[in-house]
């Protein structure tokens, strides 16, 4: 059966070789893929590094002490806060955050420093503006620290029990996003270069295989490769085959620029990265596969593309926490690609997981790629009935 | 589908007499039926044309016949090969040329020549293209798209890419459509020089010249195989007796000819008319009175296999639509 072997791999290679004159031809499609990684990957990076930063602020505060001062110093010394106004009511501030004008709202009650004194851990309220979750969150998160220090710096003996309960300096309580607890801005940026690469990669291995048996029907070319003798596994593998290579190159692309940017560590094993990046892209090609399978032209694919990426995107927990999310949406989750590769390669780049870490993650990836291929080599005809 | 009928020598082949033969062959699209009960023989060596007006079911009866369409009843065999349960090992012996160009148009001529070979296992694909390439006196062009390629020269390039894994059958359809006459004539020395060979030719088409070139042809039309046999057997078989008249206005002769009992086919032709009919004493009594006109020159003809076709092709109308 060696024969068989060796014309399996001989019609692979042969639709492999084919399929890789067709990618370097198409210039454009070639320049995508390189440039989708790099331009997202410094538009992501800088946008998530420069928005939080000197956000637009109103203090609405009823009493002016050296405590209250020293706080307001505090915020705008975190450099994402800037004080642009004070508002003399309440109905004024909000005013101007519905208009745009701020993003924050602090408002400090009267009698706070005496009360602070007292040890009776008064509210400051610090009102954001959540619909950009992504800008507010890291800079809600800084105010944590920024005015538990602004508290201590002004040395306020608290009359209360000085150490020892959690309460100690009675810091003010503030109104805390859910986003803000994911999204520390101290680390962002490491979260976002790893999810970009799921992402990416998910993006770019979709349209391109999701195009790959629609465009051979829409050119006409179908017809002359099913009257060849090639099996269609024999032509899904060398269709799929050069964009592997190409992934890996987005891939080591993505975490090259990472490291170089935003210094992006890798903590673990590049090795198992690499190995489970490959494993991830032929998930992601063998589901756009069965895409190319599904649709009657090259339009349609790329639609149901854009239909299954919408939801990689929204669920796997590169937006927004997966923890945050219903059980429902969790187990829809569960089902994507891109939720288990997510895992990996943070798991890797930033803690240093190894194989044993995710073992459940490798196995789901790996069992929804099989079950791709064998919808994918099922779905594709091998007659033009 | 071991991979046995991949490299299968072409000796072992089962050895039958036919190359084709298929029976009772049906294909609906929806409640559409596109090929009735077709049955047909072609003979090993034989060059096979395949005749009929546009739609009626050629494309189709091809694609059953390469196991690219699957009927809805008949059976059959291709080289000796069950149509239906054998497509692949067809596949390896059969050269489909489609009606319209389907090749890669963004490899190059070379490239699309290497990419046949290597899916076909022929041995040294590099060397069996740069041959092909040689053979089809493209040699200067191997490096051009096969796109940007002129009508003929794709052809040309279709067919070489068909024999480049040597087949024992073509099938070649619409393979002249919209091709030059001096690139026709020579694709037809090309096609006899195969058949010379051995290789078993299927070649539809719709020019009736070309129908002349081929040793058997066969005419369907509306899906059904209305005659098949030698030019002379076909034209005998449709027992149809023709005159020929000229000198006067073709159109409104033929229009006025058409209506009458007896007459079975009025084609204009030129500056005269054909007229035929299946019962020549009945034909001669409808044309008597025209034949008295003045100026009319009325003469005893040959039907030709446009006639025939004609005839064949009104009368399967008449009888299905
Ligand atoms: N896949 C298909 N689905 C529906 N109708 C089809 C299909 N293929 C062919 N037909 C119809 O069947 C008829 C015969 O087509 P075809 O075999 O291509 O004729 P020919 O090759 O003789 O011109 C045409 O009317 C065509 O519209
Ligand atoms: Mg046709």
């Amino acid at each position: 059966m060696s024969g068989a072997v060796a014309g399996l791999f001989r019609r692979v290679g042969a639709m492999m070789r084919k399929e890789m004159l067709q990618l370097v031809r198409d210039r454009v499609s070639f320049a995508t893929m390189i440039m989708i990684p790099l331009l997202q990957l410094v538009l992501f990076g800088y946008a998530i590094n420069t928005t939080p930063r000197h956000l637009p602020t109103a203090v609405l505060a009823y009493e002016n002490t050296s405590l209250t001062r020293s706080i307001l110093a505090a915020i705008e010394n975190t450099k994402y806060f800037k004080v642009v106004s004070h508002p003399t009511s309440a109905a004024e501030a909000d005013h101007q955050m519905l208009a745009g004008e701020v993003s924050f709202i602090v408002e400090i009650p009267a009698g706070f420093e005496r009360a602070v004194r007292r040890g009776e851990s008064p509210s400051m309220l610090v009102a954001a503006d959540a619909t950009d979750p992504v800008a507010s969150g890291s800079a809600i998160a800084s105010l944590n620290a920024l005015v538990d220090t602004a508290v201590k710096r002004e040395r306020f003996a608290v009359e209360g029990g000085p150490e020892g309960s959690g309460l100690e300096s009675a810091p003010p309580a503030f109104q805390i996003i859910t986003h803000a607890r994911y999204n520390p801005a101290a680390v962002t940026q490491l979260n976002i270069v790893p999810g970009l690469l799921g992402t990416i990669l998910t993006m770019t291995m979709l349209i391109f295989t999701a195009l790959s048996v629609t465009r051979e029907i829409e050119r006409g070319t179908m017809e002359t490769l099913l009257a060849m003798p090639i099996r269609p596994v024999e032509v899904m593998l060398g269709k799929i085959a050069p964009y592997v290579l190409v992934g890996a190159g987005q891939a080591l692309l993505i975490v090259g620029a990472g490291r170089l940017l935003f210094n992006v560590p890798m903590i673990g094993s590049p090795g198992l990265l690499t190995l489970l990046t490959v494993l991830f892209i032929m998930a992601n090609l063998s589901i756009g596969y069965t895409f190319s399978t599904l649709a009657q032209n090259q339009l349609q694919a790329v639609q149901m593309t854009f239909m299954y990426f919408l939801p990689n995107i929204l669920l796997s927990g590169f937006m927004f926490p997966f923890a945050g999310m219903p059980v429902w949406a969790q187990w829809l989750a569960e089902t994507m690609p891109l939720t288990h590769y997510l895992r990996m390669v943070r798991g890797i780049m930033l803690k240093g997981a190894d194989g044993s870490d995710l073992a459940q993650d490798i196995v789901a990836l790996g069992a929804i790629m099989l079950v791709a291929m064998f919808i994918a080599v099922r779905r594709f005809r091998q007659t033009l009935d | 589908m071991s991979e046995a009928a991949d490299t299968l020598p072409q000796g072992s082949l089962p050895d039958v007499p036919y190359a084709i033969e298929v029976e009772g062959l049906s294909k609906s699209f929806g409640d559409r039926v596109v090929v009735r009960d077709l049955s047909m023989r072609v003979r090993k060596g034989q060059i096979y044309g395949f005749l009929g007006p546009n739609g009626s079911g050629k494309t189709t009866t091809i694609r059953m016949l390469c196991g690219l369409l699957t009927p809805d009843s008949g059976r059959g065999t291709c080289l000796g090969l069950d149509i239906l349960t054998q497509a692949r090992e067809i596949r390896r012996h059969v050269g489909y040329m489609t009606q319209r160009f389907s090749l890669y148009a963004d490899l190059s001529v070379r490239e699309n020549l290497e990419f046949v070979a290597r899916v076909y296992g022929v041995p040294e694909p590099v060397k069996a293209a740069k041959a092909a390439v040689d053979r089809l006196g493209l040699s200067g062009r191997d490096k051009q798209l096969a796109g940007s390629l002129s009508g003929g020269w794709k052809q040309r390039l279709a067919l070489g890419a068909c024999i480049l894994p040597s087949p024992q059958l073509l099938l070649l359809d619409e393979p002249t459509a919209g091709v030059d006459p001096k690139a026709r004539r020579e694709f037809w020395a090309q096609i006899h020089e195969l058949a010379a060979d051995g290789l078993t030719v299927l070649v539809s088409t719709h020019y009736m010249d070309e129908a002349e070139r081929c040793h058997e042809i066969a005419y369907i039309a509306y899906g059904e195989l209305l005659a098949q046999g030698t030019v002379d057997e076909v034209v005998a078989g449709a027992g149809l007796f023709t005159w020929s008249v000229s000198g006067g206005d073709p159109a409104p002769l033929a229009r006025e000819l058409s209506a009458l009992p007896g007459i079975d086919m009025v084609a204009p032709f030129g500056s005269s008319v054909h007229v035929g009919g299946h019962d020549a004493a009945a034909l001669e009594a409808a044309i008597a009175p025209f034949r008295e006109r003045p100026g009319l020159i009325w003469r005893r003809d040959e039907p030709t296999l446009e006639d025939v076709f004609i005839d064949l092709m009104s009368r399967s109308k008449d009888n299905f639509r």
